[in-house]
């Protein structure tokens, strides 16, 4: 038994968690890359989901019986741990939505707008998901409310000085930018930009979809306004996200869907809306997926950040190198700061052959466009393949994928 | 190491994914689409040239696309050289069908195309075989761009 003191990451211990990491694709054993489409998931955070629907399984806020009162007070214990997650200073901050797309649309409808003026305009980046971009988009379309477009470098990373140029007229009165590439692997300097929009008078919305996986993230450290997160990329379930927002701009923002929940009184004439984050949250929950976020985030913090992102660094410094030697291939981006999402291209062979090639040894990687077409125009390529890194990633998988892609290169050669 | 990959990557699609024959733009052209497949980033432009009894008479394209989808656009355009647009939708159909589960129910004027019959055995492969020829059915059916989605 290795019983390691922190920061190390015992990665054996951890893959033993990961009843799907010992399946065979193929034949060969799975080396899943593929972890900043979807995490897997650990057997802590599927039993927490069975043993509630074997146990203590009912709606929430709503019974007055036992089962309905335990279920509240499991789904309630997941807002306390993304509030302690997140050094939240408000658990009423925290709103669960089905994952960091919807956090993002209700941000964009609720805060866009409901206190957005026409006039003013959002400001993206140049390196953002479709899902940071297209509700930016419908908010432009419909209110007139404009959508400027941070430029990024070469090298991918945000162009701090075309990003400051964009604030200087006053009239941006958000900006929707991600904590980290899902493509390059960048780690936007979020503490200095939020400084620089907020002396503008901005408002700062992080996408920190692939972001929390990998660093600790202190809402408060960080004086953001808003920040989104999925589960499902933290190794829990599908289904459920998180909206942190500051109470005060809560409470300001009209509701985004209407229904059961978000309500305080209803009648035919007027409804008025529940206290905040009820008010944000129609319609009967994901509740198993909320206790199951839960357990993933008390798996992670079990763990700990540091060990995380001493692990992940190691991975990706051992990746960029390992792929260096492979012929042909160009990783894309070279950020300073730069997390486990690596891109690459290899030349003679399309992302797609790549992938199907890679399938075959029983390695998992993304291709295609990664949902940011507009990222892809910038850095002048069709499709990527894309390795990503989770907890239970190991070094010897990043050789195994460097050595087949040697292969790969040899085959359409 | 990929020795049972050969059915899908033969090499006569590897050769004509590398080389297409019919990879260019037409000067002159009667009819012209678009494919795309927006999942993957894919994208084709097919140009058509009639000849005077309206067979088709040349096929051209640019692609962006995988092997697969390069070299089913290069096989296409050779197996419907000299056709008439009512004899190309029966070799479409039985196409999809050979791409889709590895057999035609009428395999006549397949001929050149069975080294694609292997990627029914990868279904997220499918459409990169069938994209091009989504885009030519569009062309000759007066459209202007086809999705595979």
């Amino acid at each position: 038994m290795n019983i390691s003191p922190r920061p190390a990451l015992d990665v054996t211990r951890i893959r033993a968690d990961f009843p799907i990491l010992a399946e065979n694709v193929r034949g060969k054993p799975l080396v899943f890359l593929d972890s900043a489409a979807s995490a897997q998931k650990p057997i802590a955070v599927m039993d927490a989901m069975m043993t509630a629907m074997r146990t203590q399984y009912a709606n929430v806020h709503r019974g007055l019986h036992w089962m309905s009162e335990r279920t509240t007070d499991a789904y309630e214990d997941t807002r306390d741990a993304v509030a302690r997650l997140i050094n939240a200073p408000d658990r009423h901050e925290v709103v669960f939505t089905r994952n960091s797309t919807e956090a993002i649309n209700l941000v964009a409808h609720s805060f866009g707008r409901g206190i957005l003026k026409p006039g003013q305009a959002v400001l993206i980046s140049d390196m953002e998901h479709h899902s940071n971009i297209v509700p930016w988009q419908m908010l432009r379309d419909a209110t007139g409310i404009a959508l400027r477009v941070a430029p990024i470098t070469d090298a991918g990373e945000l162009d701090l000085t075309a990003f400051e140029a964009l604030l200087a007229d006053g009239r941006v009165g958000l900006v929707a930018i991600t904590h980290m590439s899902n493509v390059l692997g960048t780690y936007t300097p979020a503490e200095r930009l939020i400084r620089t929009a907020h002396a503008y008078g901005a408002k700062v919305l992080l996408d920190g979809s692939q972001a929390i996986v990998h660093r600790r993230v202190d809402v408060q450290a960080l004086d953001v306004d808003f920040y989104a997160f999925t589960g499902h990329k933290l190794y829990g379930p599908t289904g459920i996200g998180v909206l942190w927002a500051r109470r005060a701009l809560l409470e300001a923002m009209p509701p985004f869907l209407g229904g059961g929940e978000m309500i305080s009184s209803v009648s035919y004439a007027k409804t008025t809306w529940a206290e905040v984050p009820h008010k944000f949250e129609a319609g009967t929950p994901a509740i198993l997926e909320a206790i199951g976020l839960a357990a993933a985030i008390r798996y992670v913090e079990e763990i700990g950040y540091e060990a995380i992102a001493a692990h992940e660094a190691a991975l990706t410094e051992h990746a960029l190198r390992r792929l260096a030697d492979v012929p042909g291939l160009t990783v894309l981006g070279r950020a300073q700061d730069r997390g486990g999402v690596v891109s690459f291209t290899l030349e003679g062979a399309h992302a797609h052959d790549v992938a199907t090639l890679l399938d075959r040894q029983g390695i998992a990687v993304r291709a295609g466009n990664h949902c940011a077409e507009p990222l892809m125009r910038r850095l002048g390529v069709a499709s990527t393949a894309r390795a990503s890194f989770g907890i239970y990633t190991t070094l010897g998988e990043i050789d195994t994928l460097a050595e087949t892609l040697t292969r790969v290169r040899e085959f359409f050669a | 190491m990929f020795d049972d990959l050969r059915d899908l990557y033969q090499e006569v699609i590897l050769d004509h994914g590398r080389r297409p024959r019919h990879g260019a733009r037409l000067a002159a052209f009667d009819a012209t689409a678009r494919g795309d497949n927006p999942m993957c980033g894919d994208r084709i432009q097919i140009w058509v040239k009639y000849a005077p009894d309206h067979t088709i008479f040349q096929t051209g394209f640019e692609a962006r696309g995988c092997a697969i989808s390069v070299a089913s656009a290069d096989l296409m355009a050779e197996t419907v050289a000299g056709l008439a647009p009512a004899e190309i939708t029966p070799i479409f159909e039985a196409f999809q069908s050979m791409a889709k589960t590895g057999i035609c129910p009428n395999c006549a004027g397949l001929e050149l195309l069975q080294p694609l019959a292997g990627v029914h055995e990868f279904p997220s492969r499918v459409k990169c075989a069938t994209l091009p020829w989504h885009a030519l059915m569009a062309a000759l059916n007066g459209g202007k761009e086809t999705s595979s989605e």
